[in-house]
C-alpha cells in the first residue's frame, strides 16, 4: 500500500507539470487569439481606405498679390498659401534660430530658408492647424490679428506664430507643419499632397 | 417603530410563483421596502434619487430624438433643426435632453460635494465613492459626445480641442488622436462613432450605478452625524419613509428643471452652436459646456501642453485616492470645526475655477487660475492629509436616536 501510495503522490506530480504545460498553453493559444480577434475591432477604427486614399488639391497662385495669403482644404484641414513681403521674409531669417521655442524636426523645420522651397521664398505653406489643440489660428484674411510677431495668432488659448509659421509665444509646442507640396504648371499654380 | 426583517410573505399567487423561482420580490422587499436606513437623513441625501431620475430622463428623451437624429455631417444639423421645427414635440423633447443634461450635472455635483461634507468616501465606503468617480467620468464622455452630435460650431471646435488633448502624449499621442478620429481631421466617422457611443455609454452607467447601488446595501447609508447606526431605533424602513422624502425632493427638484426647459431653454446653451459647423473658421472664443469650465479652466492654467492635460485628468483622478488621503476618522465635517472652512472653501475655488474657464485666457484670468488651480490640488494633497492628524473634532453623539431625539443641541 505505501509503494502504491507514494507512486500515487508521483504520478500526480507527474501530472502537475503536464498540466501546468497544458494550461499555461491555452492561457497562451487563448491570449493570442483573443488579442488576434480584437485587433480588426480596433483597426476598424483607423482611417478607411477611402479616407487615406484623398486626392491631392491643386489650387491656382494667380491673383494672390504680394502679402496676402490664402486658405483651401487638404484632407478636411485648412492649408495657408502665403505670398510673403521682403520685409516678412527678412524678420524670418534674422532670428536666432537658437532662442525659437521649437527646433524644428524633419517635416516642420526651424530655419525658414527650410521651410520654403529654393528660390520660392515668397510662398509659405503651412497646415493650418494649430499645433496646441488644432483651432485654426487667424492672420490669413485681411483684417485678422496676426499677433505679436506678425504671423498667425491661436485665438483659442493665445499662441503667436512668426512670419515663417514657427511658434514664439503661447501653449502650442511645435511649429505649424509644412506639408508636402510642389509647384505646378510652371510656378503658377501648387499641388499639395 | 423597528424594521421588519423577516422574510416578506407575499398573497399575491403569481408573484409567489415568480419569487420562488426568481427572487425578485424579495430582494426588491429587502432592498427598498424594510432596508434600515438611518433616521436622520437630510434633504442633500435625496440627491442619489434625484440623479437617477435624471438618468432615466436622458435615457427615454435621448431614445426618441435618435428616431429623428441623422449622424451625418451633410445631415446631422438639419435634422436638429428638423426636430426643433417638424417633429410633433420635437422642441420639447430636445429641450428636455439638453437641459436634462445640466440638470443630471447639477444632481450629481452636490451628490458628489454632500459626499465630500459628510465624509462618505471613508471606510468601509471606499469602493462605492469610487464607483461614484466612474461614473462621473462616464457622464462626462457621454455628455462631451452628445454636444458633439447637433454638429455646430462648438459641436465641431470643442470635439478638435478635446480630442487634439490626447496628442499631447509623447510617441503615441498622434496615432490615438487619428484613431480617434477614424481620419485626418474631426469628420463624418467621427461623428458616427460618437453616436454609437453615446448611445452605449448610458446604459454602461446604468450598468455602474447597479454596482454602486449595490455596494451602498452593503455598506449601508452614511448620514448626516457620520456614526454608524447601532440598532434598530436609530433607523426607519427605506419605504414609505424615503419613499415619500425623496419623492418630494425629486419633485421639486424637477419643478426647477422644467422650468428652464419651458422657460429659459437656451439658458445654458452657447449661441455659437446654433451656426452649422465650419471647419475653416474657429470661433473666436471656445467654451465647453458649463460644467466642464473647471477642468478646461485647469487645463488652461497649465503653460506647458502635457502638463495642462495631466492637471486636467489629474483633478478628477484625484478623487480616485480620496479616501486614503484624508486621514481623520471622524467622517462628518459637522464635527470637524477646522475641515468645515476648507470644505467651503474648495467650492468656492470650484466656482472661482469655473468663473476662469468662462473667460478668455488673458490678463488676470491667468494668475487667478493658476492659484485656484493649484488651491484644488493642495486641498486634497497636502491640506486633507495634515489636517486629518492636527485636528481636534468635537465629540460624537453616542447615537444616531439619540442625536435626534435627545432634544436640544448644548
Ligand atoms: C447619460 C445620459 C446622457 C447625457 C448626459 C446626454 C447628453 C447629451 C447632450 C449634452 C447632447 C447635446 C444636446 C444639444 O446641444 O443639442 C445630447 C444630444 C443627443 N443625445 Fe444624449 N445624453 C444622454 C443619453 C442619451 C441616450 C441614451 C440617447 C439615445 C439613445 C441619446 C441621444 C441623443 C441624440 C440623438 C442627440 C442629438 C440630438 C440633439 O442634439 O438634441 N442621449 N445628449
Ligand atoms: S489650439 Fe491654438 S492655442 Fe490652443
Amino acid at each position: 500500500m505505501a509503494t502504491s501510495n507514494k507512486s500515487a503522490t508521483a504520478d500526480h506530480d507527474h501530472d502537475a507539470s503536464r498540466r501546468d504545460f497544458l494550461f499555461v498553453a491555452t492561457a497562451a493559444t487563448a491570449a493570442v487569439g483573443g488579442a488576434s480577434a480584437a485587433w480588426p475591432f480596433i483597426s476598424s477604427l483607423n482611417p478607411a481606405a477611402d479616407t487615406l486614399a484623398l486626392a491631392s488639391t491643386e489650387v491656382s497662385l494667380a491673383g494672390i498679390e504680394v502679402g496676402q495669403a490664402i486658405k483651401v482644404m487638404w484632407r478636411g484641414k485648412p492649408v495657408f498659401v502665403r505670398r510673403r513681403t521682403a520685409e516678412e521674409i527678412k524678420e524670418a531669417r534674422a532670428v536666432d534660430l537658437k532662442t525659437l521655442p521649437d527646433a524644428g524636426d524633419a517635416r516642420s523645420p526651424a530655419d525658414d530658408a527650410k521651410r520654403v522651397k529654393a528660390g520660392k521664398d515668397e510662398w509659405l505653406v503651412l497646415v493650418g492647424v494649430c499645433t496646441h489643440l488644432g483651432c485654426i489660428p487667424q492672420g490669413s484674411s485681411t483684417g485678422e490679428i496676426r499677433g505679436d510677431y506678425k504671423g498667425w495668432f491661436c485665438p483659442c488659448h493665445g499662441s503667436h506664430y512668426d512670419t515663417s509659421g514657427r511658434i514664439r509665444k503661447g501653449p502650442a509646442p511645435k511649429n505649424l507643419e509644412v506639408p508636402p507640396y510642389e509647384f505646378v504648371n510652371n510656378g503658377t499654380g501648387l499641388k499639395i499632397g | 417603530m423597528s424594521s421588519s426583517q423577516g422574510a416578506p410573505a407575499f398573497t399575491n399567487p403569481i408573484v409567489k410563483w415568480i419569487d420562488r423561482r426568481l427572487p425578485i420580490f424579495t430582494f426588491m422587499h429587502h432592498e427598498y421596502g424594510v432596508f434600515p436606513t438611518p433616521r436622520n437623513f437630510n434633504y442633500w441625501w435625496s440627491f442619489g434619487g434625484i440623479a437617477m431620475v435624471m438618468l432615466i430622463t436622458m435615457i427615454v428623451t435621448g431614445i426618441v430624438l435618435a428616431m429623428n437624429y441623422t449622424p451625418h455631417v451633410d445631415f446631422a444639423f438639419d435634422s436638429v433643426e428638423r426636430i426643433m421645427r417638424d417633429v410633433n414635440y420635437g422642441w420639447l423633447l430636445r429641450y428636455l435632453h439638453v437641459n436634462g443634461a445640466s440638470f443630471f450635472f447639477i444632481a450629481v455635483f452636490i451628490h458628489i460635494f454632500r459626499g465630500l461634507y459628510y465624509g462618505s468616501y471613508k471606510n468601509p465606503r471606499e469602493l462605492l465613492w469610487i464607483l461614484g468617480v466612474v461614473i462621473l467620468l462616464l457622464m462626462m464622455a457621454t455628455a462631451f459626445m452628445g454636444y458633439v452630435l447637433p454638429w455646430g460650431q462648438m459641436s465641431f471646435w470643442g470635439a478638435t480641442v478635446i480630442t487634439n488633448l490626447f496628442s499631447a502624449l509623447p510617441v503615441i499621442g498622434d496615432p490615438i488622436v487619428t484613431l480617434l478620429w477614424g481620419g485626418f481631421s474631426v469628420d463624418n466617422p467621427t461623428l458616427n462613432r460618437f453616436f454609437s457611443l453615446h448611445y452605449l455609454l448610458p446604459f454602461v452607467i446604468v450598468g455602474v450605478v447597479v454596482l454602486h447601488v449595490t455596494a451602498m446595501h452593503v455598506a449601508g447609508s452614511n448620514n448626516p452625524i457620520g456614526i454608524d447606526p447601532k440598532g434598530p431605533q436609530d433607523t426607519l424602513p427605506f419605504s414609505p419613509y424615503y419613499v415619500t422624502k425623496d419623492g418630494f425632493a425629486v419633485v421639486a427638484f424637477l419643478l426647477v428643471y422644467l422650468a428652464f426647459v419651458f422657460f429659459a431653454p437656451d439658458f445654458f446653451g452657447e449661441p455659437e452652436n446654433y451656426v452649422k459647423a465650419d471647419r475653416l473658421v474657429t470661433p473666436p472664443h471656445i467654451v465647453p459646456e458649463w460644467y466642464f469650465l473647471p477642468f478646461y479652466a485647469i487645463l488652461r492654467a497649465v503653460p506647458d501642453k502635457l502638463g495642462g492635460v495631466l492637471a486636467m485628468f489629474g483633478a478628477i483622478l484625484v478623487l480616485f485616492v480620496l479616501p486614503w488621503l484624508d486621514t481623520a476618522r471622524v467622517r462628518s465635517a459637522r464635527f470637524r470645526p477646522i475641515y468645515k472652512w476648507f470644505f467651503w472653501l474648495l467650492v468656492v475655488d470650484c466656482f472661482v475655477l469655473g468663473y476662469c474657464g468662462a473667460n478668455p485666457p488673458e490678463g488676470y484670468f491667468i494668475p487667478l487660475s493658476r492659484v485656484a488651480t493649484l488651491y484644488y490640488f493642495a486641498h486634497f494633497l497636502v491640506i486633507l492629509p495634515v489636517l486629518g492628524k492636527i485636528e481636534r473634532p468635537l465629540p460624537l453623539p453616542n447615537s444616531i436616536a439619540e442625536s435626534v431625539l435627545g432634544g436640544a443641541r448644548k
